[in-house]
């Protein structure tokens, strides 16, 4: 399967990554590349195997309700490229 | 078959001609679905420990984790699975004791991570049922397709400056329960009923305070037409509408909308939708949007939510009575009419004082009191049952006094209305201002004969009048009602008058 | 004084317990050291004053008797470690000038047990690579050299091995997600162990693959390893993938005695084109084994050539949601835009690298619609099918014993053609990931050009002491005492 230069764009959307368009080409020659790699699996036969998400074999710890964070502002702010006033300031979203 | 061929295949298509709309070439059919997001009543968080209180200085009650900084994590709060099997019981719904998060992946300001963990395939509740109560005393069975638990986002404001939008993100990760129901309903007036007793049931059960205003019920209202019989039409969503009123008010505009671009020979672009309260219109939300890939897939921070049924059964046990059995409850055990059962159980806070004042008296005085006083009285004074100056014990201690001819029913609403309203005698006992102004119903015969007597020899002209006119004979009545002040026993007055005037009983 | 940085952590540990030198001579040694190695470029933040102001607490602390198991021991601290107060990156440009209000589990564990931070250490950028070659501070040279040109230290966790193998402090917390710890240690001749899956808290480590990262030790032999896992390892409520299981005494473990221990040869790690020198090595591992009183089982994993491919698409899926979050809105260095989406895609444009970029571009695609099923769910249906043959295997084997790598460290640019070239350096190692199990790299021998070559184990689930226990017959064995010429040191 490759990745043609029009799949590029989508998935760059998608992924909110800017590409020049001299970048365009090399990801696709590049992507392309490793989902043929990745393709190998379609030789196994995997049907009515479980798929495993994650290693972990344990139950779900149950967090208790209570307020026990929170009430940190200066600590949620201070890394901020633009604050203002308690929020943190972006370019404008219309909607 | 095809996803949509199945949606299809499950969706009702018989119309009903009561909820037709004509547009300029015929009839049509509204078919609406609803997606409720319901706030779950918990202290913290669905996946951090901070605070849920509405309200706040912006971004004070925000963790590290909901403000998505690197290397954060989340972890359950367990409660919210609780509440979230609660409400599935509630809504006679299949509760799932395997369910899964799963990150719904996009891109806005107010999505600290980048992506919602939301549930996808594996909800924590399947199918379930809710009864609607229509304005004709009908009722009918919305069909709920699923509930699950999702976080809420944080909040945006793109109105206050030109150049910047400001986020909060108090309300990022807040546990919501999202309730899609089947598109079973055809107009405004029934998805108003579901949000009403959807809201309803939330509260009984204590898993959602139903604060619209304050945006913890909100709902997705989908739209869509079709000439009776044909098959589904292409449907917009409209997102967010935080009244009952805008619910009904945006569905009718959109409906409209949509037919007459049909009409007019166009297409329903499939489209997100707002609404407008200013205007009561909707509009397209102007997003550069293809249709979202969400690229969901399971949360690999989280574990399944597993339980056993036993825990369900545990929390089944304790449910409350719910608003569709209490009403029943009502209707059979205090004869109550269908419609004024429906006004008491509305909210349980109603239905528990209304039990209060029946508890040992007669339900329809009791029911009477409370909807046409009470809740009357509420409403005039804008203030809530909570903020109600008076207690249930008062109300029933007030028909007490009525039941046993202490006072005539006349009296009564003056002595409410005297405890109800503000002014001294604001929330005083009611036997405790029958004496204080002396308003004991005077049914002793030799009084009331007195103020017969006096009225009578008073006025000769009417005297003859109501010999002629039997009916005058009330105005009789009227006369000695005002002369005692109101406080003689009405029926022991008329019947005097009648004879001392000779007049038959008509 | 020199000789200071020449005591391995056992050593150091003893010498201040001995009160031979305190913790602020033995802490300026490893800075001046650090100094001095500033061409390795190993350390993207030096922190001698931090280093310092611990060490006195440390002394202080030993002085009154209350010392700490790593009371005044200085390390150093892969950039992917949240480090309260102190600049964090990744190694990305995004991240900017990020300082965190906030520890990560694991370090927190380690400065409460009494260890002194020399300072952040490079790793490739968003701990994906195979060499330290992407990261925005430059590579990393490996302090082993071979015709007179610069090697890459292995990646991601470049910098921790490279620091360890140049004796910049006695040991490095690093991170492992497809064999960032073992391969790194391989390549510079010190020993790296990736724990099981859950064993460490992953809370305020930058997260890469959620379900396959972990952190863990690089030291200079196994005892060190042991004693710093000891302090990494434990629950934490606060990641909900981290166990609930005690933690062993593991330095306890090494008793030298591995007689009985069935040791698995999995067949299908004998590569194609395996180079000699590694089939070698693994031979002498064996023989080794053998005579240290174990039984060799052979073994097979049947899906082995098959956990790479896997490992590139689930890796890479949990990696383009994780990263998501680097936007410019809260935290880093935000590039402006006229709207929220250009200031999305000029900031994750000019932050991530092109390595970063293509995993993200990989990860969104097998997520995607239409793609979903046959790519991610079928890896992890494979993954499945890897952890199973683990399980098989277990049966008949107590750890299974394997090359670490494919080859010895190689030159600095050389494989900037295709990134598949770069992807199969983790042959060996992202099986261990994919089925969360333990392993560690163990230096076992010098290849032809004088390069260090290591020798991985692989154990069961919470089997870590098991696996050091036979990673110490090895290292016992190979007697393993090379040591690369100093030629980076700047003594002005």
């Amino acid at each position: 399967m490759s990745v043609d230069e029009a799949t590029v764009r989508r998935i760059a959307n998608l992924a909110r990554i800017g590409l020049r368009e001299d970048e365009v080409a090399g990801f696709s020659r590049e992507l392309s590349q490793i989902l043929g790699f990745v393709e190998q699996l379609d030789e196994l036969d995997t049907s009515g195997v479980t798929p495993l998400t994650s290693a972990v074999e344990t139950v779900i710890k149950r967090r208790e309700d209570g307020v026990t964070d929170g009430g940190i502002r200066e600590q949620i702010l201070a890394n901020a490229p633009l604050e203002d006033d308690g929020y943190f300031a972006v370019p404008k979203v219309v909607e | 078959m095809s996803e949509a061929q199945i949606r299809e295949s499950r969706v009702a298509n018989t119309p009903n001609p009561k909820n037709l709309v004509s547009g300029a070439t015929g009839d049509w059919e509204i078919v609406l679905g609803l997606e409720v997001h319901a706030q779950v009543s918990s202290e913290a968080k669905l996946f951090s420990g901070a605070s849920t209180e509405f309200g706040s200085e912006p971004n004070s009650q925000v963790s590290l984790v909901d403000a998505a900084m690197p290397g954060m994590l989340p972890v359950i709060n367990w409660k919210c699975v609780e509440q979230a099997v609660r409400t599935g019981l509630g809504l006679k719904a299949q509760v799932n004791c395997y369910s899964v998060f799963d990150r719904k992946n996009y891109f806005y300001a107010d999505l600290p991570q980048g992506y919602q963990i939301s549930q996808f395939k594996y909800p924590i509740v399947g199918e379930g049922i809710i009864e609607i109560d229509l304005d004709d005393g009908e009722t009918k069975q919305i069909g709920i397709e699923r509930l699950h638990l999702e976080q809420d986002a944080g909040k945006s404001m793109h109105d206050q400056h030109p150049s910047m939008s400001f986020v909060d993100l108090n309300r990022s990760g807040i546990a919501l329960m999202e309730i899609v129901s089947n598109p079973d309903m055809r107009s405004a007036a029934e998805a108003q009923a579901y949000v009403k007793k959807l809201r309803a049931i939330l509260r009984y059960l204590g898993t959602c305070d139903g604060n619209m205003e304050q945006g913890s019920m909100r709902a997705d209202v989908n739209v869509s037409v079709r000439r009776p019989g044909d098959p589904l039409g292409t449907r917009c969503e409209i997102k967010n509408v935080n009244s009952i009123r805008f619910i009904g008010q945006a569905i009718e505009h959109e409906a409209r909308r949509q037919i007459a671009v049909i009409e007019d020979g166009g297409t329903i672009k499939q489209e997100t939708r707002l609404f407008d309260p200013k205007n009561g219109e909707t509009r397209s939300m102007r997003s550069k949007e293809e249709a979202h890939d969400y690229r969901y897939f399971p949360d690999p921070d989280l574990l399944p939510i597993t339980f056993e049924q036993s825990w369900v059964d545990e929390i089944a046990a304790t449910l409350p009575e719910l608003p569709d059995d209490k009403k029943a409850r009502f209707v059979s055990e205090y004869g109550l009419s269908v419609y004024d059962a429906g006004v008491l159980v509305s909210e349980s806070e109603s239905a528990n004082f209304f039990e209060q004042v029946a508890k040992g008296r007669d339900a329809k005085m009791a029911a009477n009191m409370v909807v046409g006083s009470v809740f009357a009285g509420l409403n005039k004074s804008s203030i809530t049952l909570a903020e109600c100056p008076i207690s249930a014990d008062q109300i029933g201690a007030l028909i007490d006094l009525v039941a046993d001819d202490t006072i005539s029913t006349r009296i009564a609403k003056d002595i409410f209305d005297m405890m109800f309203y503000e002014g001294p005698d604001q929330g005083k006992d009611p036997s405790v201002l029958v004496e204080e102004k002396g308003l004991r119903q005077v049914t002793d015969t030799g009084e009331i004969e007195a103020a017969v007597d006096a009225v009578i020899s008073a006025n000769p002209d009417k005297v003859e009048q109501a010999l002629a006119k039997p009916k005058m004979a009330g105005w009789f009545v009227g006369q000695v009602m005002q002369s005692t002040g109101g406080k003689a026993n009405p029926q022991a007055v008329k019947v005097m008058v009648l004879e001392k005037l000779g007049i038959e009983e008509a | 004084m020199s000789s200071l940085i020449d005591l391995t952590l056992a050593e150091s540990r003893d010498g201040l317990q001995k009160k031979a030198f305190s913790s602020h001579e033995l802490t300026q040694a490893h800075i001046q050291n650090m100094e001095n190695s500033r061409a390795l470029n190993a350390v993207v933040l030096e922190t001698p004053e931090q280093a310092l102001k611990m060490a006195q607490l440390s002394d202080d602390k030993i002085a009154k008797g209350k010392a700490g198991p790593l009371e005044g021991i200085p390390i150093g601290v892969k950039d992917l470690f949240c480090t309260k107060g102190v600049r964090t990156t990744a190694c990305s440009n995004i991240l900017g000038e990020f300082t965190p209000t906030y520890e990560s589990t694991v370090t927190s564990q380690l400065w409460q047990a009494g260890a002194v931070m020399l300072g952040k250490l490079n790793n490739d950028e968003f701990a994906m690579g195979s060499s330290n070659e992407t990261s925005r501070f430059g590579p990393v040279i490996n302090p082993w050299k071979s015709d007179g040109m610069d090697l890459v230290p292995g990646g991601s966790s470049g910098g921790s091995s490279a620091a360890v193998a140049a004796q910049i402090g006695v040991g490095a917390t690093a991170t492992d997600t497809g064999g960032s710890i073992r391969q790194p240690a391989a390549f510079t001749g010190c020993v790296g162990l990736k724990p099981t899956y859950g064993r460490c808290s992953r809370w305020g480590i930058v997260a890469f693959a959620s379900s396959l990262d972990q952190a863990g030790p690089i030291a200079r032999n196994v005892q060190d390893t042991a004693i710093m896992l000891q302090h990494m390892a434990g629950h934490d409520a606060k990641d909900t993938t981290s166990i609930d299981t005690p933690v062993p005494d593991y330095e306890s473990a090494l008793t030298g005695d591995i007689r009985g221990l069935r040791v698995g040869i999995p067949r299908e790690y004998r590569v194609d084109g395996m180079p000699s020198e590694i089939e070698a090595l693994w031979q002498q591992g064996i023989e080794w084994m053998k005579s240290a009183g174990a039984e060799i089982v052979d073994v097979s994993l049947p899906h082995t050539k098959y956990a790479l491919p896997a490992y590139y698409i689930i890796a890479p899926a949990e990696a383009s949601s994780n990263l998501a979050r680097y936007d410019g809105l809260r935290y880093g260095a935000r590039v402006e835009g006229n709207s929220l989406d250009e200031m999305y895609e000029a900031t994750r444009a000019a932050g991530f690298g092109d390595e970063v970029k293509r995993r993200i571009m990989i990860g969104t695609y097998v997520l995607s619609a239409g793609y979903y099923d046959a790519y991610y769910v079928k890896a992890l249906q494979v993954r499945r099918l890897i952890a199973n043959d683990f399980h098989e295997a277990y049966k008949k084997c107590d750890v299974l014993l394997s090359p670490t790598t494919p080859s010895a460290a190689f030159p600095v640019g050389s494989n900037h053609d295709d990134p598949l070239t770069m992807y199969l350096n983790d042959v060996f190692t992202v099986t261990a990931n994919l089925a969360g199990l333990p392993a560690i790299s163990v230096p076992a021998g010098l290849d032809a050009k004088g390069l260090p070559l290591g020798l991985q184990l692989i154990g069961p689930a919470f089997e870590e002491q098991l696996l050091l226990r036979a990673a110490q017959a090895i290292e016992t064995a190979a007697e393993f005492n090379a040591q690369p010429t100093t030629w980076w040191l700047n003594n002005e």
